[in-house]
């Protein structure tokens, strides 16, 4: 008979499979733009290209840094890239707080070091099921995130590896933006998050020469500020969703 | 950039995401964010992914384009298409990159 701690493991394990099939390529468009493949102005060496994978572990800040290297930016602009990028982590790690603040120290120190997108979506649909056992669902939460982490750093190695292979007429660097369009389109459920798209996208056009790409954190800001404030021109109507 | 700064650079990236991450894990029971910023924060990924969309499409070398020349505007309406109907990356990917090597090729 297989121990309760385990099954619920594989059964994370099992849950992040489908969702490792969508990051591989990415795991492999990272390591080949990282390390200057495909016309990408990268330039990493392959060590830091990984390190960067194992240390900082979030697929949408290590491209923004990627291309933010290679751009010049300081390294001060990296840092606050990295936070404002990453700010969403903050809901995610506010909602399954929850459920593993009971936990032992060493659990939650490396349960936080798993909280990616692809691992807290599958890992919080678990939690929230009616039958799911309260006492072992961090062993789901542990086999999800392990198996993305794996995923994501073979999936780097191997796109260092033949990312020097990949021909410039590829424009491979092109693949982060379309990536983020397929993050960010389905994601505009309400007129709030239209507006801040769109604030967003017209104050980094405008302010595209600030100095340090200091740009990027005008145009985020902006956006933020305006789906708020249309959120409370509509009187809250979106508030509803901050429940899901 | 120093190949010593961008060490630093990036185990510093790493320290602040996992400060991110491990944060409210931390907190005592009972303890939350305010509201306001709960709200907020729901606007951070539209506002940073979009930002960093549109310099791509619309200004791709850096100057200012919005004619049918533009190969990457194109490619990216494309893909805002695919991504609306079908609400999956990785077929967005595949058309967006698919449209902008053909656009190439002609």
């Amino acid at each position: 008979m297989p121990s309760p701690q385990r099954s619920e493991f594989l059964a994370g394990v099992r849950a992040e499979v489908p969702i490792v099939i969508g990051v591989v390529p990415f795991g492999l468009i990272f390591g080949a733009v990282a390390v200057g493949g495909g016309d990408a102005a990268g330039g990493l060496t392959p060590a830091l290209a990984q390190a960067m994978s194992a240390v900082v572990f979030a697929g949408s800040a290590q491209f923004i840094g990627v291309q933010l290297i290679a751009g010049g930016a300081a390294s001060f602009v990296l840092l606050l890239t990295t936070l404002v990028v990453n700010l969403r982590h903050l809901l995610y790690s506010a909602s399954l707080a929850p459920y593993v603040r009971h936990l032992p120290l060493r659990w939650r120190l490396v349960l936080a070091y798993l909280l990616t997108d692809e691992a807290y979506a599958p890992t919080i649909i678990r939690y929230l099921e009616a039958d799911a056992p309260r006492a072992t669902g961090h062993w789901f939460f542990l086999g999800a995130g392990l198996t993305l982490w794996t995923s994501w750093q073979i999936s780097t190695a191997l796109g260092i590896l033949f990312g020097a292979a990949v021909p410039a007429s590829w424009s491979l660097d092109f693949a982060l933006a379309v990536t983020f369009i397929g993050i960010v389109v389905p994601a505009l459920r309400d007129r709030p998050h239209v507006a801040a798209a769109l604030t967003a996208g017209l104050v980094a056009v405008l302010t595209f020469g600030w100095p340090y790409k200091l740009g990027l954190m005008a145009a985020a800001l902006s956006g933020i500020l305006a789906g708020v404030a249309l959120e409370s021109r509509l009187g809250g109507r979106g508030r509803e969703e901050a429940q899901s | 950039m120093s190949d010593a700064a961008l060490v630093l650079t990036i185990i510093g990236m790493g320290v602040i995401t996992y400060a991110i991450r491990v944060s409210l894990f931390l907190l005592p029971e009972g303890a939350h964010l305010p509201d306001r910023l709960l709200r907020a924060l729901r606007y951070v990924p539209a506002a940073v992914l979009s930002a960093i969309i549109a310099p791509e499409l619309l200004m791709p070398g850096g100057a200012f384009d919005l004619s049918l020349g533009n190969e990457r505007l194109l490619a990216g309406l494309v893909a805002i298409l695919v991504a609306w109907r079908t609400r999956n990356v990785l077929l967005t990917v595949i058309a967006g990159m698919g449209v902008l090597w053909a656009l190439q090729a002609l």
